[in-house]
């Protein structure tokens, strides 16, 4: 195909300016916006990304109940009704609103722990690429250790000894997924680095830092939101299996896995208990790894 | 080919000593707590400093990880304070039920992946690629409880054709066999989610280059192009990522087998870290460990097998 | 004759999201039997859709909107896919631009070629065996049956090409179609291949199809061309014909635009085709080209669809223009005015090289011990002068870029010696020179679409210099990028603009005013203008030329173009295998005595002359740099060896004043043959100087 793509890249740079201002006009809001509208995969994504995010952000205003309120009275009959529109658990709490208050908890720290991962991944990988040498053996000798251990067994480890709260589960989230996110950025960074315009600014005599972060790191971008949102959903799921092992966030507060957890021994009596939260979480997922997929395939495009 | 895979060995030992020894010095920095967990908590502090004297466990942290590694390469990786017996004794059980899902598991995984992936792959963007990845982006979106909670809904309390547990004993009233479909779909739909992309973007990616095109305008059929041509090339990148799924198919049922109360590795796993049983965390981890490298080392070399254009 | 391939009227276009384009537009020709047609243009005319569209297979979202495509008479758009597969390999065969990529990487090669007479009608794996070695001895390619065996990334660029063409033969076609064949071979490789060509076409009398963006090539295998612009033919003709007399402009612009190697200096410019291609051309309903012609006129080229009309009246030779009668009565062709200027001794020396070396140590799997080195470059001397031109020449892998980042400091030397301002800069990488000599050297690299950082716009592109190297305030500096957009002809506009909206020339453009930033003494220019098409590559040639003229600047032009090296040069090295094999300047290092390198690479080089001799081709490649040389690094491959002397000794230098030549042959004006492209340029000149 690399003859014929000659014809048609003439062609595109020849619009491409046509196309430039367009977007450029659009501002930075309109260009993600057409982005993500150009694939419906990402479309689809992005929307059940923004409910949960919405629903989460408005909790106080949007859930109907407090989410830890318990009314034992209605236990008798938990299933969905007019006043619990996904009826209630196994303490009478009302599923809706624990289920928007656990948005809450996992969209805070699913995307902090990614966000620790990428900084502390993007270092590493960038200073590993571009400086190569010793650096480059010990950064990913280290990494490799660290991938060398089963994620779950790593984090059932390191939340055995330390005990689970969110900084915790953050940590662990973070050490265990920045080495692949190095490994990704010092690709690129190994790519880029012989690019002539690295070459360019090597000959004014930008210093290392700059040319890692200023002219590589921008380059970079593209896989990196991809990434950003696959591990978003990675990170979702992850959170998910520990609150459904018993080792995640502590209770009360709503926690998407933990209900599953709770109401686990009862699925064979009221499976709506631990069907909805499941839902809730693959929802989650299914948005990111939609949206993910879909920039990926709107990239490729060009 | 020798000298690599010695030099992959060698590298494997050393990580292995590397992750052994954290793992042990994370676990042992407060030696008090391996005598309090054996006397219980109403034993008196000099019972317990007592103890701690007695199995050793004051002197320092070197010594006893040496001593440890000793018996380790013997087999003897001590006994769990938990469950009061040989540690190796009991991972074998575990271990050797685990492999048993593993292997059916894989030998569903595997062969599906490829042919949905190669099917998909081979005419991007036609209506059955889209529906598959579609398909394999929700199986892997959605968590191994949650799907367990889906499959158990549907199988075990609307149509009950199958048991919600598999404690692999016969006195259940279902037979073995029926005891492993839900474990072993779980796993699948999870698992194969993530590998149907693998081969799926790698066929894609074959199916654009160049020689592909040489072979159709040979004068070759699409279908003998996609088997004489495609097939081999489309496998190579997928081939280690698949080797790699025996890792999670060890070391990552920790959850399926949770849902189904399956007398596995991972759930022994889960036991010892929320009983903080020490000798059986180390000795797990070091199996899981060992298993990645071995996975890592055998996708190298059949990587190598399969492109002519890696030497070493 | 009996046709082989007709195009009637052939439209062709592409959908996609931002909507319809037309690739090709009444693209007509005809190709009989034995017959071989050149099709030309530049990057996106069209001319590799013309060659799938052959074989009716065109990329998804591209679809025939109009016209016909015959093979042998039948309808391609008419035949089952089954009648199609049989027609593809065995009747029309194609060669592809990048041979690597077209082999099978995990096959090897002699099942790759096996397949072809397996799939039309062959049912003996043992015939289909010996045919595929015969086919391989017929392109010339050593041990044949051992080859089968190979595994395309174990033969060099040269050797994959041969397998293609065989691959093609193999079913002996009706039609070859060649598309950019020789694009990234080096010159000897290519005129090898070329000739491969010719004498197979005469053996089996195919028909070739054959589609290239250079002149030259075209002009050694085929007797008719076909100009194409903006997906329509413009000009169909004979080589000759078209050649010698072109009518439509851009024909003419394009030979126009073209440096020869019998052109001379440069002191005479090169004649650019103003502007670029333009989505909107392409859906033009007159000439594509009007937009660019000097010539255009609203009513006769814009307002209606302008048709082919034959010149002659055998109506061999077609162009498609509304204004023959003034583009014919106007200017006649020449070739750029050929002004030899002496070069001038006493221009200053800013930068000399002496006996640079570079070596690259390789290690063993578990490092430490040594086990050889690559040799990158070897004991090179070299000046550069202030306002001229030192062009390096040479083929892949003789070490001109890695001596090129040497003196600008992105490499460092194992030994030898850069003296720039009487300073020592061998060993000292650029990020370690002191300001003002970072300033002093600047560089402009090859490839337009990784020369500037997509990141960011033009204007950072040529600020940073200018902070970094002139410690101008943002104020200053936002003045002085005007300036420079200025001083190489680019809008003030330009400057918000981002890298992905510049055409490639632009993009040149800015990456030149980004090294005249510091205001540097040398300019050390990577091939400049290799990734640029003609017409716009001779206007980056002509602004390299003026900025020589204005200033002091001494531009060190790296480039495998011996035409473009003529053209530029005012001091010439021949490089080969990391020694420099021939050096001086140019005007002596372009007339005889040759080393025997230099005359090898002067015969191969493509020119765009109906009249070209068939050349005397260099056999086998460049040894590898881990090799031990003992004796002269050309050895293996010079047609003038002396055995048991070329490959033992290192050569002498012999030395012509100026010019040197390290060569063992007695070289004196007696021996030295001007080569026969060549004649009449220059006289036989004395050794004596």
């Amino acid at each position: 195909m690399t003859e014929i793509s000659h014809d048609l890249a003439a062609s595109r740079l020849a619009s491409a300016s046509l196309v430039g201002a367009e977007a450029a006009d659009a501002g930075p809001l309109g260009k993600v916006y057409s982005v993500v509208t150009r694939s419906p995969l990402a479309t689809v994504g992005a929307t059940i990304l923004l409910t949960w995010c919405l629903l989460a952000l408005l909790a106080p205003w949007v859930a109907p109940y407090p989410p830890n309120q318990i009314d034992v009275a209605l236990v008798a009959d938990p299933h969905p009704s007019a006043q619990h529109w996904l009826g209630v658990d196994h303490l009478g709490r009302d599923i809706l609103s624990r289920l928007i208050w656990g948005a809450r908890t996992v969209l805070t720290v699913a995307p902090i722990a990614v966000l620790g991962a990428v900084m502390l991944g993007i270092f590493l990988g960038l200073l590993s690429g571009y400086r190569g040498g010793m650096i480059d053996v010990v950064i990913m000798r280290v990494g490799d250790t660290l991938l060398a251990f089963p994620k779950i067994i790593l984090y059932l480890i390191i939340i055995a000894k330390f005990g689970a709260s969110a900084f915790n589960i953050i940590a662990v989230i973070t050490l265990s997924s920045a080495p692949i996110i190095a490994r990704i950025v010092r690709g690129v960074t190994l790519d880029i680095k012989n690019r002539d315009y690295v070459a360019a600014a090597r000959m004014r005599g930008e210093s290392a830092f700059f040319i890692m972060f200023v002219e590589i790191l921008p380059n970079a971008r593209g896989p990196l939101i991809v990434d950003f949102f696959l591990r978003l959903g990675y990170t979702t799921i992850a959170i998910g299996v520990l609150g459904f092992l018993g080792v995640g966030l502590p209770p009360p507060d709503p926690d998407w896995g933990g209900m599953v957890k709770e109401a686990y021994g009862m699925i064979f009596v009221w499976p709506h208990m631990t069907i909805i939260p499941s839902l809730a979480i693959s929802s989650l997922v299914i948005g990111a790894n939609f949206l993910a997929t879909g920039l990926r395939e709107a990239a490729l495009d060009g | 080919m020798l000298r690599y895979s010695a030099k992959q060995l060698l590298n494997m030992a050393l990580t292995l000593f590397a992750v052994s020894f954290l793992v042990f010095a994370l676990n042992e920095l407060s030696p008090g707590d391996v005598a309090r967990k054996v006397l219980g908590p109403y034993a008196s502090q000099s019972q317990v400093d007592y103890l701690t004297v007695q199995m050793g466990l004051d002197r320092p942290v070197l010594v006893r990880y040496a001593e440890y590694m000793g018996k380790a390469l013997a087999g003897d990786f001590g006994d769990s304070v938990v469950f009061r017996q040989p540690v190796s004794a009991l991972m074998f059980d575990r271990l050797g039920n685990t492999l048993l899902l593993a292997a059916i598991s894989f030998a569903v995984i595997v062969p599906l992946s490829i042919v949905l992936g190669v099917l998909a792959g081979m005419r991007e963007r036609g209506w059955f690629d889209r529906a598959v990845s579609v398909f394999s982006s929700m199986c892997a979106s959605i968590p191994e409880f949650a799907m367990g909670v889906f499959l158990l809904g549907i199988f075990v309390v609307w149509l009950g054709w199958l048991p919600g547990t598999s404690p692999l004993r016969s006195d259940t009233g279902w037979s073995l066999w029926m005891q492993f479909v839900l474990p072993v779909l779980v796993v699948t739909f999870y698992d194969a989610g993530y590998l149907i992309a693998m081969v799926r973007s790698s066929m894609v990616e074959v199916m654009r280059q160049p020689y592909i095109r040489t072979a159709l305008l040979k004068g070759m059929s699409f279908h003998g192009v996609v088997r004489r041509h495609a097939l081999r090339n489309a496998l190579i990148t997928p081939f280690t990522v698949i080797l790699l799924q025996l890792n999670y198919l060890v070391s990552g049922l920790v959850v399926v087998e949770t849902l189904f109360a399956y007398p596995g590795f991972g759930r022994l796993m889960l036991e010892a870290a929320l009983t903080k049983d020490i000798a059986v965390i180390e000795a797990g981890t070091l199996i899981a460990v060992s298993v990645t490298m071995l996975t890592q080392l055998f996708g190298d070399l059949g990587y190598m097998a399969l492109d002519p254009r890696i030497r070493v | 004759m009996a046709e082989v391939l007709a195009f009637e009227h052939v439209s062709i276009a592409y959908d996609s999201r931002a909507g319809r384009q037309n690739i090709l537009n009444d693209v007509s020709f005809v190709i009989g039997e034995g017959e071989a047609l050149g099709l030309v243009g530049e990057s996106g005319c069209g001319k590799s859709t013309v060659a799938l569209a052959a074989m009716h297979y065109l990329p998804r979202g591209m679809s025939l909107t109009e016209g016909r495509i015959r093979v042998e008479g039948r309808d391609l758009a008419r035949l089952s896919a089954d009648e199609l597969s049989r027609i593809r390999g065995n009747r029309i065969a194609m060669v592809y631009q990048d041979p690597m990529s077209s082999l099978n990487p995990v096959m090897p090669i002699g099942r790759q070629l096996m397949e072809v007479p397996l799939l039309h009608g062959e049912t003996d794996e043992r015939a289909a065996f010996r045919r595929a070695v015969a086919m391989l001895e017929e392109v010339r390619l050593p041990a044949a049956e051992a080859m089968m065996e190979r595994y395309p990334h174990q033969l060099s660029g040269g050797q994959q090409q041969r397998v293609v063409i065989a691959m093609a033969l193999m079913a002996e076609p009706a039609l070859l179609i060649m598309d950019e064949p020789t694009t990234g071979l080096d010159v000897t490789i290519e005129a090898a291949i070329l000739a491969l060509v010719r004498d197979l076409r005469a053996k089996f009398g195919t028909a070739i199809l054959f589609i290239s963006h250079n002149l030259g090539t075209v002009a050694r295998v085929c007797e008719r061309i076909g100009v194409l612009y903006a997906g329509r033919l413009v000009e169909t003709g004979s080589i000759a014909t078209v050649f010698r007399s072109p009518v439509h402009p851009y024909t003419r612009g394009l030979l126009g635009a073209l440096p020869r190697l019998s052109g001379g200096h440069r002191r005479g410019r090169l004649r650019p085709i103003d502007g670029t291609i333009q989505a909107a051309d392409r859906a033009r309903l007159g000439c594509a080209f009007a937009p660019r012609c000097s010539f255009a006129a609203r009513r006769d080229c814009e307002e209606r669809p302008v048709v082919m009309v034959a010149i002659d009246a055998a109506a061999q030779h077609l162009v498609r223009c509304a204004r023959i009668d003034a583009v014919v009565a106007g200017s006649a062709v020449d070739g750029p005015p050929a002004s030899a200027t002496a070069t001038n001794d006493q221009a200053p020396i800013v930068l000399s090289v002496r006996n640079l070396s570079k070596e690259y140590r390789l290690t063993s799997l578990f490092g430490g011990d040594r086990k050889g080195a690559v040799r990158a470059v070897t004991g090179v001397d070299l000046d550069a002068r202030a306002g001229e031109t030192l062009a390096i020449v040479g083929e892949s892998g003789c070490g001109k870029s890695t001596l090129a980042r040497i003196i600008s400091g992105l490499l460092t030397a194992t030994s030898g010696e850069v003296t720039l301002d009487g300073v020592d800069l061998a060993g000292i990488s650029v990020d370690d020179r002191p300001p003002d000599t970072r300033r002093r050297i600047q560089m402009v690299f090859q490839n337009p679409d990784s020369t500037l950082n997509p990141s960011h716009s033009i204007a950072y592109a040529l600020t940073r210099p200018l902070r970094l190297l002139r410690d101008l305030a943002s104020g200053e500096a936002k003045a002085e990028v005007l300036r420079l957009l200025a001083q190489v002809r680019l809008p003030s506009e330009m400057a918000d603009r981002m890298p992905h909206q510049l055409s490639g020339g632009q993009r040149q453009r800015v990456a030149i005013a980004r090294a005249l930033a510091g205001n540097p003494g040398v300019v050390v220019a990577d091939e400049p203008v290799s990734a640029l098409d003609v017409s716009v590559q001779a206007a980056i040639l002509n602004l390299l030329g003026e900025l020589l003229e204005q200033s002091q600047l001494g531009l060190v032009l790296i480039s495998h173009d011996l035409a473009l090296v003529r053209h530029m040069a005012d001091w010439v090295a021949v490089m080969y295998l990391g020694r420099v094999v021939e050096y001086g300047p140019a005007d002596q290092v372009f007339s005889p005595p040759y080393h025997p390198y230099t005359q090898a690479l002067l015969l191969a080089a493509p020119t765009p002359d109906p009249d070209a001799p068939p050349v005397v081709v260099l056999e086998g490649s460049m040894p590898s740099p881990t090799d031990t040389i003992l004796g002269c690094p050309f050895a293996s491959r010079c047609p003038e060896r002396i055995a048991g002397l070329c490959d033992t000794t290192p050569p002498p230098i012999r030395r012509f004043g100026e010019h040197r030549i390290s060569c063992h042959l007695e070289i004196d004006a007696e021996r030295a043959q001007p080569p026969a492209e060549a004649g009449g340029r220059t006289g036989m000149r004395s050794s004596s100087a």
